[in-house]
Parts: C-alpha cells; structure tokens; sequence
C-alpha cells in the first residue's frame, strides 16, 4: 500500500448524529475513513457504533451531518445505491436459495451472460474457501460456512467499502481466531476498504489498521492498534482496550525534558516529558496507568530492571502461559495486576509470598 | 406385542380422542361413503352394491355443470380472498408498529356475528333497496337500482370473500411476520428496489402462508351451500345445494352421496395440485 493511497480518504464523516426520539445515539462523529484500511468501530454495546454502519450502507439517515463516500454526499441515497455492502450479524443468508444463488444475488442485476456469471460466483466463493459449495441448499451449512457466504456475497459486488456489523460474534473461540487471521489477509488481497462494528477489543486489535473507540454516541479516541494500547488518551479508553492499573499521581516538578511524579505506592520517579499528550500540562496529571505486562514480580534470584518496591502476592490466576497475579502495594488498598510469561523452570508464587515488584518509569502512561 | 407400563399409559391416554376422531370424523365418511354404493327404493335402501350412483352424478350434464361451477366459484373466492388479504396482512406485518395484537383482533371481529347473518347483512348491503344501492342513487349515479348484484355469482362470491378474508389474513400474516427483516436489508444492501425485493425474497417466503390460506379458503367454500342458496339466485347455486335436494326433498340419498364423495375427491385432488405446484413457484421465485 503506497502512502498516497493510503491518505486518500473513502469516507468523510462530518459532525453525524442521530437522535430517537430523546435519546441521542449519536452525538457529533467527525472522522475520516482512508481507502483500502481496514477500519473498526469499538465500543460497548449501545455506544452508537451499529447506528453509524448504518448510516454508511443507507439504512438509516443522520439527523444532522453529512456522510461523503467516495467524494459523493449520501444524504438521500438508498442502500441499493451505495457502492457499499454489508455482511450481517445474522449473516442473513436467504433461506430459499442455493449457496451460488445467495453469492450471485446482486450480480443477477447485471444480467451477465450465464458462463460469466457462473464463474464469477465460483471465483467468489473460492475466495472464501467454499469453492464448488454452489449447488448446496444455504441452509445446510454451519455457522462458519454462513458467515464466508455472506462475505462472498458483498465481495462478488466489488464494492467501494464492505461493512461487518459483529461478524464473528455467533462463532465459537477457535473458528473466531481462525476468521480473524483469514479475513485480515483477505482484505489485504482485495485491497477493499473494510469496516468492521465489534465489541471485542482483541479482534478489533488483531485486525484493524485503525481503531475508532466509541463511547455514549462519540469517537473517544480514533488511532493504530498500537497507539491505543500504549497511549491510551482517557482512563476509560485505556480501561477498555486490555487490562490497565490506575495509581493517583501528581507532577512535584519538571526540568530539562523531564517531569517529576509523585505516584501513590511508587513514590517519586521521573518520566520523560514526551510521555505527556500534546496539549496537556503537567499540573493536570492526576492519575497514571500501567499495563500488567510493564511490570514485574521479581523472582528468586532474578535482578530486576528500574524501580523496585516490595509488595504481596494476594492472588494468583494460572492461565498456562501466562499467569496474573494481584499484588497488594504498600499505601495502595486496591492491588494491582501483573502478567508473568510462566518462561522454564518459572515458580508460580503462592497468595502471600513477600516478594518485590519491578517496572520501568517509560512504561508510565499518565492520565488527567 | 408387548406394552411396557409407559405404553400403555401413552394409549389410555390418546384413546379417547382416538374414539372421539373415529366417532365423529370416520364413522360418518364411512358412512357417506357405504350409502354412495347403495340405491334408494322408495322409503327402503337396496344395499346390493352398485356404480349407477356414480354413473349419474359424473354423465348428468346438470350435476356436471353444477360441479364445475361450484369449483369455479370457489377458485374465484379463493383468489379474490387471497389476494385481498395479502395487503393486509403486509400491512399489519410491515407498517404496524405498535398494537398489532389489536389489529388482528379486529379483523377477527366479524365473527362475532353468526355465519348466517352475516350472509342476510350482505343481502342488505347488495338488495334492490339496499344500502349499496340507495347510496349509489343518493350519489345520482345511478338512475334505478342495479340488479346484477344480488341473487347471482359475484353476490356468492363477494359474501364468501368476505367471510373467509380472516382464514386467509391470518396464516399470510404468520409467514410474513417469520421473514427475518435482516434478509429484506441484505436484499436492498445488494441493489433490489423495494419492488425486486418484494417478488425476490418477501414473496417467496410468504408462499407457505399463501398455501394455506389457499387451501383454507378453497376446500371449504366448494362445499359451502348458505350462502349460494340465500344470495346466489338460481344461477348461483353449487353443488351442495344439489346434495342437500337429494339427501332431503329428492329423497335420493344414494345419488347425494356419490355426490359428497366425487366432490370430495375432486377437491382433494385439486389441493394436492395446489399443494405440489405451490412449491414449486417458491424455489423458481427466488431465482
């Protein structure tokens, strides 16, 4: 993907909301959508995230804002108008046709001579590894098979944007995975520009270019995966992408690009001034955050990195890999969470152990 | 055989509704259907069996035609029904947001009257001085009654149409409401109008619904003989109303059971036709 491409945007969205009746869905989303990324709406149920899918394929209307597609405002544009196509959370497969006849739904309009439309189904529906599915009845396929019907179904329409309102939602955790990784990599290949409306932060993570964090009808934070998970802009964000420790903290001082905090349980430390989001000052630090991973238990023998203080073991949850414990902080009532790779020849320290805990000022993400 | 306890438990249990079906359902058939084989002599029955029965009620030019009549009208009926309950039930289905329970009570609300007099109500409605007639003068219109609309087919047709409108209502408003609407919006998301996607998916997926009020409305209206006898004239009478002359007045119980059960086979042969055919213009729809 070149870089002029991938600046290009394919959906302007300026200033939308949406109202029923007194309740506001929606409250002001501005945002821009850039050709052939793989964008994800995120957010809790009832932030407003489906209602702007939506919008974008045509079903419902904005109450005030504009949606651009492709240059083209949408305002009074129906559905079946719009260069876009959907993939349902229901998959919506039609019940009385065959599995080609599903897949060639919307290019019979085209009314194409038979060998070529033949074709075109076929080479849709290999695309999504069901290749010589056609003639199956739809409703003799598996939860899994629905759902690459369905995606073959908006692919064969070649579309300027393909949506996925929680398309992996009804499968189970293993095929979930496995979809995750396929569709990545079949967005990559057709180059299609993909939005996907989900609840779950990991898929968002795994297969987003950039994520929009919708919260109460507003983009809270729109930015890469990666961004997101280790600058998270609000303590809600960063609450809801993964699993982050909040400490109270205040700024005591700042000198020669450094500022420094004084944290509650962590005591005094310094964290470089670029560590502060642009437009924030240091007088309004009131918390900081730290992902379970950025910190440490020390192990017996083992020499930890940066600061260190004691702390307690209060509980261990063994997960195989990994395993979490909560450790209590002096002068912190709530304990903190700390992810350990459970490495060779690792203990599994017991609820209770004395033990020390070590972190890295860098890993300090501060907050308003 | 042996039964185990739970068994037997299962027959005691279905045995009364069993002799209740086998009472009221076979036994009369039975019944019909012996007496078709028969001959009346006089006030006695002949029980020799015999085809002359059958013989008359499928070569007698009078019961030929009153049979084909009854089945035209009925078909009449049946697609006047259906076709004017689909509206309806689309409507109720799609558009009613709120208080559909309450719009299907209504359509149900004319059987709070008596069959028949509902049928003696569109006597009013239809007559020489009847309501239609008086507001059509009123409207100066017209300048004298109309007299072809009662005491012939369309009278019979429009009373059964009207009679039957909720049988057909009802079973193609269950399938509409069946329709997951995702599948309408996936059907708009890949380029129908409202109008392909009616006859591509609503359509087709209603045909189940159609079916029945189909069958419904025909099977029964065939056999039907109030309302042709009290709005249909001469020319409007149907087949039962042959059947009834010759269990009652004709004295020919005999001939009017051949009658019952040839009419009852022809029916049944036409809604197994219906039924094989219904089915296949829900898969050819969709394509």
């Amino acid at each position: 993907m070149t870089a002029a491409k991938a600046e290009k945007p394919i959906i302007t969205l300026d200033g939308v909301t949406r109202s029923f009746g007194s309740v506001q869905a929606l409250r002001g989303v501005s945002a821009e959508i850039r050709e052939g990324e793989f964008f994800s709406l995120l957010g809790p149920s009832g932030c407003g995230k489906t209602t702007l899918l939506r919008m974008i394929a045509g079903f419902d209307e904005p109450t005030t804002g504009t949606i651009t597609l492709d240059g083209k405002p949408m305002a009074g544009i129906a559905a079946n108008h719009r260069p876009t196509n959907m993939v349902f959370q229901s998959y919506a497969i039609f019940p009385h046709l065959s599995v080609a006849d599903n897949v060639g739904y919307g290019l019979k309009k085209k009314r194409l001579p038979k060998a070529e439309y033949d074709r075109e189904v076929e080479e849709a529906l290999k695309m999504v590894s069901l290749g010589g599915y056609g003639p199956r009845a739809a409703h003799t396929l598996s939860g899994g098979q629905r759902q690459r019907v369905a995606l073959a179904r908006a692919l064969i329409m070649r579309p300027k944007v393909i949506l996925l309102d929680e398309p992996l939602s009804a499968l189970d955790k293993k095929l979930r995975e496995q979809m995750q990784i396929e569709l990545r990599r079949l967005q990559r290949s057709v180059g299609i520009t993909f939005i996907l409306v989900t609840h779950d932060q990991e898929e968002a993570l795994i297969m987003s270019d950039r994520i929009a964090v919708m919260f109460d009808g507003q983009i809270a934070q729109l930015d890469s995966p990666e961004a997101l998970y280790r600058k998270p802009n609000t303590q809600r964000v960063a609450s809801f992408i993964g699993v982050m420790n909040f400490l109270d903290a205040k700024a005591v001082g700042e000198k020669g690009g450094k500022i420094t905090l004084d944290i509650q349980a962590l005591g005094t430390l310094d964290i470089p001034a670029s560590a502060l989001p642009e437009g924030m000052r240091p007088s309004e630090i009131s918390r900081v955050g730290v992902r379970p991973e950025m910190m440490s238990v020390v192990m017996d023998g083992a020499k930890g990195s940066g600061h260190e203080i004691a702390a307690e073991i209060a509980e261990s949850e063994y997960y195989g890999d990994m395993t979490y414990y909560l450790v209590s902080l002096p002068g912190k009532d709530e304990p903190v969470t700390i992810s350990m790779r459970n490495t060779a020849g690792r203990a599994v320290l017991e609820p209770g152990s004395k033990t020390r805990v070590s972190f890295s000022p860098e890993s300090i993400v501060v907050f308003r | 055989m042996k039964l185990n306890s739970e068994g037997r438990k299962g027959l005691f249990l279905i045995s009364p509704t069993f002799a209740y079906a086998l009472l009221l359902l076979a036994a009369p058939l039975i019944l019909v259907i012996m007496f078709s084989f028969w001959t009346q002599d006089y006030l006695d029955l002949d029980t020799t069996p015999t085809l002359a029965n059958y013989k008359e009620a499928w070569t007698d030019p009078l019961y030929r035609e009153l049979m084909f009549r009854s089945l035209r009208i009925s078909i009449m009926v049946t697609l006047v029904t259906v076709i004017s309950a689909f509206p309806v039930a689309y409507y109720v289905s799609f558009r009613v947001k709120e208080r559909k329970a309450l719009w299907l009570f209504l359509i149900t609300a004319p059987f709070w009257t008596s069959y028949l007099l509902r049928v003696f109500l569109w006597k009013v409605i239809l007559g020489y001085n009847g309501v239609f007639n008086s507001a059509l003068l009123w409207a100066g219109i017209i300048d004298e009654p109309l007299q072809f609309i009662l005491y012939n087919v369309n009278a019979v047709v429009i009373t059964l149409a009207h009679a039957w409108a909720p049988f057909a209502i009802l079973p193609i408003f269950v399938a509409l409401e069946k329709i997951d609407r995702s599948l309408l919006e996936a059907a708009e998301d890949l380029g129908d109008g409202p109008v392909r996607r009616f006859f591509r998916v609503t359509l087709p997926l209603a045909i189940p619904g159609v079916m029945a009020a189909t069958l419904i409305v025909l099977i029964p209206t065939v056999g039907d003989f109030i309302t042709p006898k009290l709005v249909g004239g001469t020319e409007g009478l149907m087949i039962s109303n042959m059947i009834q002359v010759q269990f009652g007045k004709a004295n020919n119980a005999p001939l009017g059971a051949a009658l019952a059960v040839s009419s009852m086979f022809i029916v049944g042969g036409l809604s197994l036709l219906i039924f094989l055919g219904s089915r296949r213009v829900g898969r050819v729809a969709g394509e």
